[in-house]
């Protein structure tokens, strides 16, 4: 998508469509020729597959909205009639249901992978603030769609998190009547968000394109973070990384299959098979497992601050969350990008990822006693992760010096793999 | 150093589903007992015999009071379900009465049902439901399999047990059914009954089986515990009717991708041996 192209168009009809509209030259420059560097890692196969999952969700919601009714009082049935008479129903619906998590389970180690590699850092910026709008819609995507069955979490879920918009200083009840279409969760908000779940995943192809567009004009990191230097650095991407990212690709469908065809029901709510009531509200209502650490940090504020209520506090934090990650590739002030030169970033990158877990926990628990506690202080860290110790840190620490090229890391590598191999066992 | 940051990740992963699991865990809050179901694991498929007398006992004891809406007299015959033969299924759905029409005069009348027929209620409505039974409504059964979980063991384990046996409904059903007798230090509440395995232990439905309350056809003896085993399975089908499919189809997903994981990872490797990474 950028840089000089090397594409030959070989024959009569590819030079006759080139010089009229240059689609196959764009594919070839972007997918065949495009240059990556020899040293990526299994880590930096997420991105494939999340465009592969997004493919998934895509053509089987397609198929299951055919036989889906979008009304309060046929949505639930109209689910279990795809469940049981319609041909392979149920496989649509549990690859679509599951594949919302196994969405999930990509986006993250996608984003870690970022996080560990510095790939946030100058010159993409860009890049990296699409990757977190993409996250948003997503978020949105899922949190709509999980509405869509009509069950008791579905129906409590969607009045719980519409409700947030009411800590809103003034205008909240309105903005709440106006999302719900109404004075309650009832039909019009189901078919706004039938009609929103339909429209963001096409939203979310043209982030994408963005997002890939961004990625080829400075080329994608690697996990020395030095940038490329010549043509020793790189493979073409076909067929070095198209190759890799296939194996990849399988490997995670083996694992989306299980829970697929064995365990379906697993990573779903038990109570959203029950019919929505809105008379009789569930004991717990959580949200789906990828939004928990967001649940907790929204829950963990229970203190007003000054004119702040603790509820509008907590809905800021829970959005800061998430938008304090546009800001990364400014609060981190860090020279060297990858966690592999940054001894002491490394530690504090899995400290993150604990925390996060533990985040992840205290969104499932109900918030009281420790764990209104423990989320409590992994919100603070949560915080002081981006705003503190990132900035700090980028001046402090003393990375270790850097190799001169990719190249030479890999050779560097793989002449220590050889020496190792060469010694005899004792 | 990959390896490590791939199994934290994994266990990570892992540990971040099971979170989702435990505040569903609390809302079940009592324990059920374990039941090696005919159905479990991989290979797992329904007991035909099984499903046929949970049907029985659903018939002749579940259906005074409680529905299954979902449900369609021509699953019975079905393959992966209790497979009754289609002569079995036109009779069963013969015994109950469906509302039709209107007819060529606009009066609807009343006929035996057909096998396509949705399972006849036993009340018309949730009112009817609740005048009947002390203001308390027989749920659907439908789902219920479905929309209940039962842990079995200690909590922590139970999450990865859940991955290999499922999430439990089977077993608390069962469990909830042998689960009846006299409350700890005798106490009694007026139309509720102590279980010890209802989440509150409070329920409002009485012990409903009784020892050879139902008479199987195979000679199997109808023992209460005997009857909520069946019926659980029978409820399991219910709320799954496709599970024996979806597993046989799974089984040949996970081969076909398996060795074409291999191929590719050999193809991959072949590729990039030409350059130094």
């Amino acid at each position: 998508m950028s840089g000089p192209s090397s594409y030959n168009p070989s024959n009569g009809f590819t030079r006759w469509i080139d010089s009229r509209l240059p689609l196959p030259r764009l594919l070839y420059d972007s997918f065949v020729a495009f240059p990556v560097p020899r040293n990526l890692n299994y880590w930096y196969t997420f991105g494939g597959i999340l465009s592969m999952m997004l493919v998934v969700q895509i053509i089987t919601g397609i198929v299951l909205v055919m036989h889906y009714t979008p009304h309060t009082d046929m949505a639930f049935n109209s689910v279990e009639h795809i469940m049981r008479d319609v041909n392979y129903g149920w496989l649509m619906r549990y690859i679509h249901a599951n594949g919302a998590s196994m969405f999930f389970i990509a986006v993250y180690i996608h984003m870690f992978r970022g996080l560990y590699y510095g790939s946030y850092k100058a010159p993409r910026e860009v890049l990296w603030m699409i990757g977190v709008l993409i996250l948003l819609v997503m978020m949105a995507t899922a949190f709509m769609g999980y509405v869509l069955p009509w069950g008791q979490m579905s129906f409590w879920g969607a009045k719980v998190i519409t409700s947030l918009f009411s800590a809103i200083p003034w205008f909240g009840d309105a903005i709440v009547t106006w999302l719900w279409g109404g004075f309650s969760v009832d039909n019009p908000t189901l078919t706004r968000f039938f009609s929103l779940h339909y429209l963001l995943p096409f939203v979310l192809v043209g982030l994408v394109i963005l997002h890939v567009w961004a990625l080829h004009v400075p080329g994608q990191t690697n996990p020395t973070g030095v940038e490329v230097k010549s043509g020793q650095d790189t493979v073409p991407f076909t067929p070095y990384a198209t190759m890799k990212d296939a194996f990849a690709m399988v490997v995670f469908l083996l694992f989306f299959a299980y829970f697929v065809f064995y365990q379906p029901n697993y990573l779903g709510h038990a109570i959203n098979y029950i019919e929505a009531n809105p008379l009789v509200t569930p004991e717990h209502i959580v949200p789906e497992w990828y939004f928990l650490p967001f649940y907790a940090i929204l829950r963990s504020i229970t203190f007003n601050i000054g004119p702040l209520d603790a509820k509008l506090l907590g809905v800021i934090a829970m959005f800061a969350s998430i938008f304090i990650l546009f800001l990364l590739p400014w609060l981190d002030t860090s020279k060297v990008r990858s966690a592999t030169y940054r001894p002491v970033y490394r530690q504090f990158f899995w400290l993150l990822i604990i925390d996060c877990i533990a985040l992840g926990l205290v969104g499932a628990n109900p918030p009281e006693g420790t764990w209104l506690l423990i989320g409590q202080i992994a919100t603070f860290y949560y915080f002081a992760h981006f705003l503190i110790i990132m900035p700090l840190l980028g001046l402090l620490e003393s990375p270790k010096p850097l190799p001169a090229s990719i190249s030479e890391a890999v050779l560097a590598k793989n002449a220590d793999k050889k020496v190792a191999s060469a010694q005899p066992a004792e | 150093m990959m390896k490590k940051i791939m199994r934290t990740i994994a266990a990570a992963a892992i540990a971040s589903m099971m979170a989702g699991h435990s505040a569903q865990a609390a809302s079940v809050g009592v324990e059920a007992i374990d039941i090696d179901f005919s159905f479990e694991g991989m290979f797992g498929t329904f007991d035909r015999g099984q499903l046929q007398r949970g049907f029985l006992v659903y018939k002749e004891v579940c259906a005074s009071c409680h529905a299954m809406s979902l449900l369609r007299y021509r699953n019975l015959g079905e393959p992966g379900g209790p497979e009754f033969t289609p002569e079995q299924v036109k009779a069963i759905a013969a015994q109950y009465e469906v509302q039709d029409g209107p007819n060529a005069d606009g009066e609807m009348f009343d006929r035996p049902a057909l096998p396509r027929d949705a399972f006849v209620s036993p009340f018309p409505n949730e009112q009817a439901a609740r005048a009947s039974n002390g203001g308390a409504y027989p749920l659907d059964l439908s789902l219920i399999a479905k929309a209940r979980q039962g842990w079995t063991g200690n909590l922590a384990t139970a999450y990865t047990t859940a991955l290999w046996k499922g999430t439990g409904g089977p077993e608390y059903i069962y469990s909830v059914l042998v689960g009846y007798a006299d409350a700890p230090n005798g106490e009694e509440r007026e139309g509720l009954h102590y279980n010890k395995y209802f989440p509150g232990h409070w329920i409002a439905m009485p012990s409903p089986m009784t020892e050879d309350g139902v008479e199987y056809g195979d000679g199997t003896k109808a023992t209460v515990d005997q009857q909520a085993r069946d019926v659980a399975a029978f409820l399991m089908w219910a709320a799954e009717p496709k599970m024996e499919e979806r597993k046989s189809l799974g089984f040949k997903v996970l081969i076909y991708l398996f060795i074409l994981s291999v191929l590719m990872y050999l193809t991959k490797k072949m590729i990039w041996s030409r350059v130094e990474h």
